[in-house]
C-alpha cells in the first residue's frame, strides 16, 4: 500500500493550551481516519493543522514522502477541504460559485455538470447561495470537493446539517473516494457509518 | 471522471477578479458608497473654508486627493472580511493556486471597483474646484497610479486586520502613515502643473512606487492573510 | 569558526540562557552608558562654545540627536528582528522587536519635542511644517503607534508576532520612500531657511560631547532594552519549568 500522508509528532497550541503533543499517524491510500473527541477538544484544529491553515509548534507533514510546508501549492492541489463554513458566496448563484472553484482549479465545465447531475442539484444551480437550504448548501461542499478530484479529503464534520438521506450520500462518497485509491479524514463528534476499519484518533 | 488540468495561473487569477466583480456588480452600494463619500468630502470643503475662488484652486489639488486617500481607506475595509466570515478564506488559502497571485486578483478587483471610478469622477470635482484642463489631465494620471498604489498597500492593510476588533480604526492607523508619500507626490504633482510648473519628477516617482508595490505587497498580503486566518 | 557562532547563536536564543546573560550585560550598559550621559551634558552644557549664529540655543542638539538617532535605531533593530523571528521562527526575536517598540515611540516622542522647543527661538514658532526632519519623525511617531495599536489588537502573542513582523517590514521597506519624499516636499516649499546641526565646521568642542552623548544614549537603549526583553521573555514563558525553578529558587 502506498503511504499518502504522515504527521510526526505534532504539536499545536491554541494560545497558552496545548491541544494535542507529540501526535503521530500515517494515512494509507483507500484509508480513513476518524478524529474524535468532545467540543473544544481540538478536532477542527489538528485538521486545519494538517490542511496548512496553521502553524505547527513542532512536528511533520508530510505529503508523499514531501513536507507540505516546503511544497504547499502541489499539496493543495491534490487535497480538498470541506468545513463547517461551506465557504461559498451568498450574493453568487449555485452556478457561479462553482464556476468560481472550477476556475481557480481549471476543471472543465462538462465536469462540472456531470458533478451537479450526480449530487442532484442541477435543478437548483439558477439559484442564490443564500436561498438554499442548509442542507442543499452543504452538498454544494460536496460538488467542491468533488469538482478538485483530490486524492485527499480533509472533512470537518461532514455529517451536520443533513437529512439521512444527505447522511447516506457523504457515506457513499466517501466509500467510493476510498475505493478509488483516496484518502480521507473527518472529524466528526458523530460515529460515522462507514466500515469499521477505519483508524481513529481520539483526543482528550 | 478524467483528470483536471493543471491549473493555469492566469485562470486561477481571472476567475478571482470575475468573481469579486460579480459580487460588487450584486451590490453595487458597497461600489458606490465611496465614490459618494469622495464626493461630499469635496464638497465639505468650499462650505467650510469660503466660496472664494483663488484660494480653491489653492486648495483644488491637495482637497481631491486627500478626499481620494480617504475614501479608498473607507472601501478597504471590506476587501478580505466577508471571505473571512463565510469561509471562502480557508478555501482560496487552500486552493491549487498560489496565494500571492490570489491576493493581487483581489487587489485589482478592488481598484476596478473602487480606485477606478474615483479617478473616473475625479475631473468633475477639479472643475468645480476651477482647476484649469492641462492640470485635470495631470491629475488624472497621477490618482491613477496613485489610487493603484493605495489599494496594493491597502491590501496588506486589510489582510493584516481582517477579522479584528475594531478592525476598520486600527486599517487607517497601519495604512496612513505608509501612504503619505503618494499623497505627498500625488498632490504635489497636481499643484506644480497648476502653477505650469514641471510635472514629470511626480509622474515618474507615483510610476515607480505603483511598481514596486506591484511587486512586494502581494507577497505581504499573503502572508497577512495566512497569519489572519489562522 | 562558523560551526562556533552558530553554536553561539543557537544558545543565545534560548531564553532561559538569554535571561541570565542579559542579567549580566545590564549593569555595564547602564554604567557605561550613564557615565558618558554625564560627561556629554557637563561638556556640552558648560564647555562647548555658544554657536555664533544660534547661542545657547543650540544645545538641545545634545539631546535631539541621540534621540532622533535612536528612534531610527530601535525601528532597524524591530525591522531586523521580526525578519529573523519569520525566517528562522525565533520566539526571542519576536521579543525583541515588541520590547524594543515603546523604547522606539518614546524616543521619537523625545525627538519631536526637543525639535519643537529648539524650533522655537529657531523659526519663532513652535512647529515648522518646512522642516522635513520633523515632519518625518511625526510619521515615524504614527508607525510606531500602529504597530503597538495591531500588537494590542491580538490576543494570541505568536500570531501578533508574525502580524506585526510583516507590518514592520513592509514599514521599513517604506520608510526610507517616506523620508525622500518628505525632504521632496519641503524642498519645494519656500520656508524658513534652516540651519543645519553640525555642519563640516563643527567644533571639537562642541563635537565631542555630541559623539559622547549619542554613545551614551544608545549603551542606555540597549540596556532598557535588554531589561525590556527579560521581562517579556519572563512574561512568554511564565508556563515553562526553568521560570517556575527560577521563582522558586528566589522565594526558597
Amino acid at each position: 500500500m502506498t503511504e499518502l500522508l504522515s504527521a510526526k509528532n505534532l504539536t499545536v497550541f491554541r494560545g497558552e493550551r496545548c491541544l494535542f503533543h507529540d501526535l503521530s499517524f500515517a494515512l494509507n491510500a483507500g484509508e480513513s481516519l476518524l478524529i474524535q473527541g468532545a467540543n473544544g477538544s481540538g478536532k477542527t484544529t489538528l485538521l486545519r493543522a494538517v490542511a496548512g491553515l496553521l502553524d505547527l509548534e513542532e512536528g511533520e507533514i508530510r505529503w508523499r514522502g514531501f513536507s507540505t510546508l516546503a511544497h504547499r501549492q502541489a499539496f493543495h492541489g491534490e487535497m480538498a477541504w470541506f468545513a463547517h463554513s461551506v465557504g461559498f458566496k451568498n450574493d453568487l448563484t449555485l452556478l457561479e460559485n462553482l464556476r468560481f472553484e472550477s476556475g481557480l482549479r481549471s476543471t472543465s465545465m462538462g465536469r462540472l455538470s456531470a458533478v451537479l447531475d450526480k449530487l442532484g442539484l442541477t435543478s437548483l444551480t439558477q439559484l442564490p447561495f443564500r436561498a438554499l437550504s442548509a442542507g442543499q448548501q452543504r452538498r454544494v461542499g460536496l460538488a467542491r470537493m468533488l469538482l478538485a478530484n483530490a486524492q485527499l479529503w480533509l472533512m470537518d464534520e461532514p455529517l451536520t446539517n443533513l437529512d439521512t438521506a444527505g447522511q447516506d450520500l457523504v457515506v457513499n462518497l466517501i466509500t467510493e473516494h476510498l475505493q478509488g485509491g483516496g484518502a480521507c479524514m473527518l472529524a466528526s463528534h458523530q460515529a460515522v457509518g462507514l466500515n469499521s476499519d477505519m483508524q481513529r484518533i481520539v483526543l482528550q | 471522471m478524467t483528470e483536471p488540468a493543471n491549473p493555469t495561473l492566469w485562470q486561477g487569477f481571472a476567475a478571482v477578479v470575475k468573481r469579486d466583480l460579480l459580487l460588487a456588480y450584486k451590490r453595487p452600494g458597497d461600489m458606490l458608497n465611496p465614490l459618494f463619500f469622495f464626493a461630499m468630502v469635496s464638497t465639505l470643503f468650499p462650505l467650510a473654508i469660503g466660496p472664494a475662488g483663488d484660494q480653491l484652486k489653492l486648495l483644488g489639488p491637495g482637497v481631491v486627493w486627500v478626499a481620494a486617500l480617504l475614501s479608498v481607506l473607507l472601501s478597504l475595509n471590506s476587501m478580505y472580511l466577508s471571505d473571512l466570515e463565510d469561509g471562502s478564506l480557508d478555501q482560496l488559502i487552500l486552493s491549487p493556486q498560489p496565494l500571492p497571485l490570489i491576493a493581487l486578483g483581489k487587489t485589482v478587483a478592488h481598484w476596478l471597483v473602487s480606485g477606478f471610478p474615483l479617478v473616473l469622477v475625479s475631473p468633475l470635482i477639479a472643475i468645480t474646484y476651477q482647476m484649469p484642463t492641462e492640470t485635470i489631465g495631470v491629475m488624472v494620471v497621477t490618482l491613477t497610479l496613485g489610487t493603484i498604489s493605495l489599494s496594493l498597500l491597502g491590501s496588506v492593510g486589510a489582510a493584516l486586520t481582517v477579522g479584528l476588533n475594531r478592525g476598520n480604526a486600527l486599517l487607517s492607523l497601519l495604512v496612513l502613515p505608509l501612504a503619505m508619500p503618494v499623497l505627498i507626490f500625488g498632490a504635489r504633482t497636481v499643484a506644480l502643473a497648476a502653477a505650469d510648473d514641471a510635472v514629470s519628477a511626480g509622474v515618474y516617482f507615483l510610476a515607480a512606487y505603483c511598481m514596486l508595490a506591484l511587486s512586494f505587497a502581494p507577497f505581504a498580503a499573503a502572508a497577512a492573510l495566512k497569519i489572519s486566518n489562522e | 569558526m562558523f560551526r562556533h557562532m552558530w553554536i553561539f547563536l543557537h544558545k543565545l536564543a534560548s531564553p532561559p540562557h538569554f535571561y541570565g546573560l542579559a542579567a549580566k550585560m545590564i549593569p555595564w550598559f547602564y554604567v557605561s552608558g550613564l557615565l558618558l550621559i554625564a560627561y556629554g551634558t557637563i561638556a556640552g552644557l558648560f564647555y562647548a562654545p555658544a554657536d555664533y549664529q544660534q547661542g545657547d540655543a543650540f544645545r538641545i542638539i545634545y539631546v535631539h540627536v541621540p534621540a532622533a538617532y535612536l528612534s531610527m535605531m530601535a525601528y532597524s533593530i524591530m525591522a531586523i528582528s521580526a525578519g529573523i523571528g519569520l525566517i528562522w521562527r525565533m520566539k526571542l526575536a519576536h521579543a525583541v522587536a515588541a520590547a524594543a517598540a515603546p523604547l522606539g515611540a518614546w524616543f521619537t516622542f523625545l525627538a519631536l519635542a526637543t525639535g519643537s522647543i529648539w524650533g522655537r527661538p529657531m523659526w519663532g514658532t513652535w512647529w515648522e511644517w518646512g522642516d522635513p526632519r520633523l515632519t518625518s519623525e511625526l510619521i515615524m511617531l504614527f508607525l510606531y503607534f500602529g504597530y503597538m495599536s495591531l500588537r494590542a489588537a491580538i490576543d494570541e502573542t505568536s500570531k501578533a508576532d508574525k502580524a506585526s513582523a510583516v507590518l514592520i517590514l513592509v514599514g521599513a521597506v517604506n520608510v526610507p520612500i517616506i523620508h525622500f519624499s518628505v525632504e521632496w516636499w519641503s524642498s519645494l516649499h519656500q520656508g524658513p531657511t534652516l540651519v543645519r546641526e553640525g555642519g563640516p565646521a563643527i567644533e571639537t568642542a562642541m563635537l565631542y560631547p555630541l559623539l559622547g552623548m549619542i554613545l551614551g544614549f544608545t549603551l542606555f537603549f540597549g540596556a532598557l532594552l535588554l531589561a525590556r526583553v527579560r521581562a517579556e521573555v519572563l512574561h512568554r514563558e511564565r508556563r515553562s519549568r526553568w521560570v517556575r525553578n527560577l521563582i522558586l529558587g528566589e522565594s526558597a
